[in-house]
């Protein structure tokens, strides 16, 4: 069980049941629970897609789309069924959010997927959720079992005619998982490899039907904005940016955990003052903000607003909500390092770019990190990087590319500080070890 | 192949889930897994068989997914996240510790076959870190010392 922690500045919308022993339906019940889509089930799918559009609403999974454009783009007409599907495969390094929707508030996001469904015209949905998160499987199962027995899924839901089915599936470890196609590949049985796009899920998904996905946190978002209304939503964030979203905070602070603050919060207070500044009395040297993929920002680039827009403006992404903060001790080449052997396990092969890059680039840093390095590494790290970029099926490839390029062209002199046989200047001792240079 | 009447019952659920046999073919495995210890040759077999897909396309899966295993191995798996924000609270530090105290390295099995040992990527317990899963049960803010006292119950679980 993840610890639970507070702070006067959060908002505390999809967190409000947290510690409440939500997981009982009737608990859920009392807490105002299934009263959305209570609410959803007179409304006219069109109203509720429109409400979901003004409220903001974008995908917390860390692509920042409209969740209301989103459904809008599902046929109305069908020839085959239509799903909705939620993803739960959280594994963006940096990011542990969904669990505690998942521990805390199951309920929530089983009502998401029941309004998305009534909003698209679905009768079948689908909660993912990554194998590793086993305890919150089984919390799951038991949620949509209680939704069950008391008529909220099956036949004639809340005596409105509408058959809503919506089940579990659990994953078996993979990130790559969590990216949309592959995600749909999973879940129908195979290997987790993205598909090509177009289509789009929405027009062509799982078993070739129309189907929308969305990240678990977004989906609880959604009952919240059809009791509280669009508005009230919209203003609790920033133009554009509406709501709020869990924060994970993580890496060397004195407070880290997971909070619920307004779009739009401004990074810096979130580090000095959520997450209760740097641990062990250090100073900053770097934040990623959104979750591995995202290009790391300098102490001098986080006086930024935490919502999508103003977070691209500094060459960055907010992405998947996983704040991880280094301190001064911080090696950024072993940084880069470790980042790139997750990608470079990750990658499923399918795409060159993707598969050569990430293990070129790891090699790389290896060598590179041990003192190996030459000095057309460097430029040899940024330009493979680059040439990965928008080559690749899902956005894997992105994602190992993208924060490497932000080291090398932001830790310019301290990967210099490697070269010559040097030893890494934040470690003791690290053997030298010899691979290939990179021909270019 | 006999597995526990709870994976039959929700084995036969599961297949009502799906519009195809094949989707839950995921999840079973992982639950076949938990029950066997790892994936063997006639696992892979029965589950082809009632899923109605050849061995290969059984296999071509498993060898995707990083919680699989066709191998057999402890009773307790220890995996230890060295990812980045683990990494930076002392994840790779805990996991030399493992190394040493367990006697054995990523992926290897003590003698005794109780514990097994992996390096594994981000578990989602960043705000929590540094983590460590045994099976499927999550360990966070752990020091070395706290690390010992997890490993230690687990041999006591294990010798009552």
């Amino acid at each position: 069980m993840a610890t639970l922690v507070s702070h006067p500045d959060e908002v505390r919308v999809i967190s409000k049941r947290f510690g409440q022993g939500a997981t009982d339906i009737d608990r859920y019940l009392q807490l105002d629970g299934y009263k959305a889509v209570q609410k959803a089930l007179a409304m006219q799918p069109d109203v509720i897609i429109n409400e979901v559009k003004s409220s903001g609403l974008r995908g917390r999974g860390g692509a920042g789309f409209s969740t209301g454009m989103k459904w809008s783009f599902v046929p109305k007409q069908s020839a085959k069924p239509k799903y909705v599907l939620c993803n739960g495969d959280e594994s963006e390094p940096g990011t542990c959010k969904d669990r505690l929707i998942f521990e805390h508030d199951p309920h929530s996001v089983i009502e998401g997927v029941m309004i998305a469904a009534l909003a698209v015209g679905s009768h079948t949905g689908y909660i993912y959720i990554r194998g590793e998160y086993r305890y919150l499987l089984v919390i799951m199962q038991k949620a949509i079992k209680d939704a069950y027995a008391k008529g909220f899924l099956g036949k004639n839901i809340f005596g409105s005619g509408y058959d809503l089915d919506i089940y579990w599936h659990g994953g078996a470890g993979a990130y790559e998982v969590g990216e949309e196609s592959a995600l749909m590949e999973s879940l129908e049985g195979k290997r987790g490899i993205p598909r090509i796009r177009p289509p789009f899920p929405a027009v062509v998904g799982l078993w070739g039907g129309p189907t929308v996905i969305n990240n678990a946190e977004t989906l609880a978002a959604v009952p919240h904005i059809i009791l509280g209304g669009a508005d009230w939503y919209a203003k609790l964030g920033t133009p554009k940016n509406g709501g709020t979203r869990l924060f994970c905070l993580a890496g060397n602070l004195n407070k880290p955990g997971v909070y619920e603050l307004p779009m739009g919060y401004n990074l810096k207070k979130m580090i000095y003052d959520v997450g209760g500044g740097i641990a062990n009395g250090r100073s900053l040297k770097a934040v990623v903000p959104g979750g591995s993929s995202t290009p790391v920002l300098l102490p001098e680039e986080i006086d930024v607003a935490m919502d999508f827009d103003a977070v691209a403006k500094t060459g960055s992404m907010l992405g998947s909500g996983g704040v991880v903060v280094l301190d001064d001790t911080a090696c950024i080449v072993k940084f880069a390092l470790r980042t790139m052997k997750f990608y470079r396990h990750e990658s499923c092969g399918w795409c060159i770019p993707c598969r050569e890059g990430t293990d070129w680039l790891e090699k790389t840093l290896i060598r590179f990190h041990s003192g190996g390095g030459v000095n057309k590494d460097i430029d040899n790290m940024y330009y493979l990087s680059e040439n990965m970029l928008g080559k690749t099926f899902c956005p894997l490839g992105d994602a190992a590319a993208m924060p490497t390029m932000a080291f090398v062209k932001k830790f310019r002199k301290e990967f210099e500080d490697h070269l010559d046989g040097k030893p890494c200047p934040f470690e003791k001792e690290v053997a030298i070890e010899r691979s290939p240079v990179m021909a270019h | 192949m006999r597995f526990s009447e709870e994976f039959e019952t929700r084995f036969a659920a599961m297949l009502t889930h799906y519009p195809t046999k094949r989707s839950a073919l995921v999840p079973t495995l992982l639950y076949a897994q938990d029950e066997v210890g790892f994936i063997s040759d006639e696992v892979i077999a029965e589950l082809a068989q009632r899923l109605d897909l050849t061995e290969l396309e059984v296999r071509n899966v498993i060898s995707y997914y990083s919680m699989l295993t066709t191998k057999p191995r402890g009773k307790y798996n220890v995996q230890v996240c060295t990812n980045i924000a683990c990494m930076l609270r002392g994840g790779e530090e805990l996991l030399e510790h493992c190394e040493k105290k367990l006697g054995i390295g990523h992926k290897g099995t003590t003698p005794d076959g109780l514990f097994s040992l992996e390096e594994v990527e981000c578990i989602g317990a960043c705000s929590w870190a540094p983590a460590v899963q045994v099976n499927y049960d999550f360990h966070e803010n752990l020091t070395n010392a706290d690390l010992d006292r997890v490993l230690d119950e687990y041999r006591n679980k294990a010798n009552h």
